[in-house]
C-alpha cells in the first residue's frame, strides 16, 4: 500500500499509469477482488451522487430549516447569465451545496471523503465533465483518484473534524477534487500532487464550528468554496505553477495545525460561529432552553 | 495503516448528516447489535466528547439505535429509529459524560435482556470507519494492520487450540495474537489478527465450538 503521495506519484509516472489506476490495482489487491467488481463498487457510488444532486436542484430544505434550496437559487442564476465568477464554477457550487443540503436532510449521500464535506468531489466532477468530455470510466477514475489522495490524508493525517477540524475535512475534499480535476484534463501525477498541495493549503487552519452541533451552518457553503477552490487550484498547477511545499508536508502541517486546535474548534459547538449570539439563538430555537444548558 | 480501502474514503454511501457522527455511530451500533446476537431490553447509550456534545444535531442517538437493530448507514429509516425501537420494545436510555477518552468520538454501547447483558466501546475515527476498542470490558488492542477475529469464549482449556487449529487447517497465517480473562473459568476473549481474507464459512465453524460464545471479524 502506498504511504504518501510521493510514492504514489512516483509509481504512476515510473510506470506510466494515472494515480486512479494505481488506486484500483490497490483496491483489488486489498479485497483479493477484481477490476469489475471494484469499478463496480465505485459506479454505484457514482449513482448515489447523481441522484442526490438531482434531488437538491428539485429543492430541499433540512429538519431545522436552517439549511435548503440554495442549489436552485445559485442555478437560476447562473441560467439568468449574469454571473460574474464564471458558469463552471458556479456549477460546481450549486452542486456542492445541493449534495450537502441533501445531507443535511438526512437524505442519502456518499461520503467523500466526509458526510460534511460530501459536495466538493461531486460537485466537481459534475461541472468539468462537459467541458472535459468526461465518459462513465472517466468519472469513476476521478473518484478514485480522490481517494488515493484522500487515502494518503487519512492514514497520515486525519480526515475528522472532531480531530483536526474543518481542515481535515473540506480542506483534504478540496486538495482530492483539485488532484481529480488535474488527471481528468490530462496532467501529469506530478501535478495532480502540486494542485492538492496548493487547494490544502489555503485550507489550513480552518476550524470545525457548526452551528447547534448540526452540519448545515457552516459546513453547506464551506463546500461550496471548497469546490472552487479546488477548480482554481487545479488551473494553477495545469498552468505550470508549482508548489514550494510538498505535498505530503502540508498534509503533515495540516496534522500538525489539527493537534494545536483547541477542542472548542473541532466539531464541539462550544467556539467560533457555533458561539456567536445568533448561533446560540438558533441553538435554543431549535432544541429549546435545556440542551444549551448542557453545553 | 488505519484505512486500507479506498471506499473507506469514497464512501460508506449513508444516511446524513456526518460520517463520523452518524455512519460512524451506525457502525458502533451494528457491530454491537450483531455481537449480542438478538434483540434487546435495554440499550443504555453513554458518549464521550464531540459525541456528547453534538450528538443531537448530527443524528448520532438514532443512528447508534437503528444500527443496534441493524439498520446499515445508508437505511432511510434510521431518522425514525427511535420510534422503531418503542415499537419493537427496546428502552432506550442516553447518557453524556465529560470523563477524558482518549479519542473525541467515543460511544459506549450497553446492551441486555433476561440473558444477559453485552457492552461494547466504539470511537468514530473520521470518514465512517471506526474502532472497537473495549469489549464487555476487555480492552482490545488491534493494530489495524488486517482482519482481526474476535472470540469470546469459555476460560477451558482446549478453546485457544480448538480455533487456531481451525485456522491452521484452513492455512491462515496468524499475525497477532491476544489473550484475557477477567476471572479464571470464566468470560474469555481471543483476538487474532490474520493476514489473510476470514470466509464465513470459517467463521461458522468456529462459531459451533462448544466453548465459543461469539465469534465476529472486525477491520474488513
Amino acid at each position: 500500500m502506498f504511504k504518501s503521495v510521493e510514492e504514489l506519484v512516483r509509481t504512476a509516472t515510473e510506470r506510466g499509469i494515472p494515480i486512479s489506476e494505481v488506486m484500483i490495482e490497490q483496491e483489488v489487491h486489498v479485497r483479493r477482488s477484481t477490476r469489475e467488481e471494484v469499478v463496480g463498487m465505485m459506479e454505484r457510488n457514482l449513482e448515489v451522487m447523481e441522484e442526490a444532486v438531482a434531488r437538491a436542484l428539485e429543492g430541499v430544505t433540512s429538519v431545522t430549516g436552517l439549511t435548503g434550496n440554495d442549489a436552485v437559487l445559485m442555478t437560476d442564476y447562473i441560467r439568468s447569465g449574469k454571473s460574474l465568477a464564471g458558469d463552471l464554477i458556479l456549477d460546481a457550487v450549486a452542486k456542492a451545496i445541493g449534495t450537502n443540503e441533501v445531507n443535511a436532510a438526512m437524505g442519502r449521500i456518499c461520503a467523500t471523503p466526509t458526510a460534511g464535506s460530501a459536495g466538493v468531489v461531486p460537485g466537481t466532477l459534475f461541472a468539468v465533465k462537459e467541458r472535459l468530455e468526461m465518459d462513465r470510466d472517466a468519472m469513476v477514475r476521478y473518484l478514485f483518484t480522490s481517494g488515493a489522495f484522500g487515502f494518503v490524508v487519512a492514514n497520515n493525517a486525519s480526515i475528522s473534524g472532531a480531530a483536526g477540524g474543518c481542515q481535515a475535512e473540506v480542506g483534504s475534499a478540496t486538495g482530492m477534487a483539485a488532484a481529480a480535476i488535474v488527471e481528468a484534463a490530462g496532467g501529469t501525477p506530478e501535478q495532480s500532487a502540486t494542485a492538492f498541495a496548493i487547494a490544502l493549503k489555503n485550507m489550513l487552519g480552518l476550524v470545525c464550528d457548526p452551528v447547534a452541533g448540526l452540519v448545515e451552518v457552516p459546513c453547506v457553503k464551506r463546500n461550496a468554496m471548497g469546490g472552487a477552490n479546488a477548480i482554481v487550484a487545479a488551473d494553477m498547477a495545469l498552468a505550470g505553477i508549482t508548489s514550494r511545499i510538498p505535498c505530503d508536508e502540508v498534509i503533515s502541517a495540516m496534522h500538525e495545525i489539527g493537534q494545536m486546535m483547541p477542542t472548542a474548534l473541532k466539531e464541539t459547538a462550544r467556539g467560533g460561529l457555533a458561539n456567536t449570539p445568533t448561533a446560540r439563538r438558533l441553538e435554543r430555537n431549535i432544541f429549546g432552553e435545556k440542551e444549551n444548558v448542557q453545553k | 495503516m488505519k484505512y486500507r480501502s479506498v471506499f473507506d474514503i469514497i464512501g460508506p454511501v449513508m444516511v446524513g448528516p456526518s460520517s463520523s457522527h452518524t455512519a460512524g455511530a451506525a457502525r458502533i451500533g451494528l457491530m454491537a447489535g450483531k455481537l449480542f446476537g438478538r434483540t434487546p431490553r435495554l440499550a443504555h447509550i453513554t458518549f464521550y466528547g464531540s459525541f456528547a456534545d453534538t450528538y443531537r444535531g448530527h443524528g448520532t442517538d438514532v443512528a447508534i439505535v437503528g444500527g443496534i437493530m441493524g439498520f446499515d448507514t445508508f437505511d432511510l429509516r434510521i431518522p425514525q429509529a427511535l420510534d422503531i425501537a418503542k415499537e419493537r420494545g427496546i428502552e432506550v436510555v442516553f447518557e453524556t459524560s465529560d470523563a477524558l477518552t482518549d479519542h473525541p468520538n467515543t460511544a459506549r454501547v450497553h446492551l441486555e435482556d433476561e440473558d444477559g447483558t453485552f457492552e461494547i466501546v466504539g470511537i468514530s475515527i473520521g470518514g465512517g470507519t471506526i474502532e472497537i476498542t473495549e469489549l464487555n470490558g476487555f480492552p482490545l488492542k488491534l493494530s489495524g494492520g488486517g482482519p482481526a477475529l474476535v472470540v469470546l469464549h469459555h476460560d477451558r482449556f482446549g478453546a485457544i487450540a480448538a480455533v487456531t487449529g481451525i485456522l491452521a487447517r484452513h492455512e491462515l497465517n496468524i499475525g497477532h495474537m491476544e489473550v484475557s480473562r477477567h476471572e479464571k473459568g470464566k468470560q474469555a476473549l481471543m483476538a487474532i489478527e490474520i493476514d489473510e481474507h476470514l470466509s464465513k464459512d470459517v467463521l461458522a465453524e468456529i462459531e459451533r465450538l462448544p466453548q465459543i460464545e461469539r465469534v465476529a471479524i472486525f477491520g474488513e
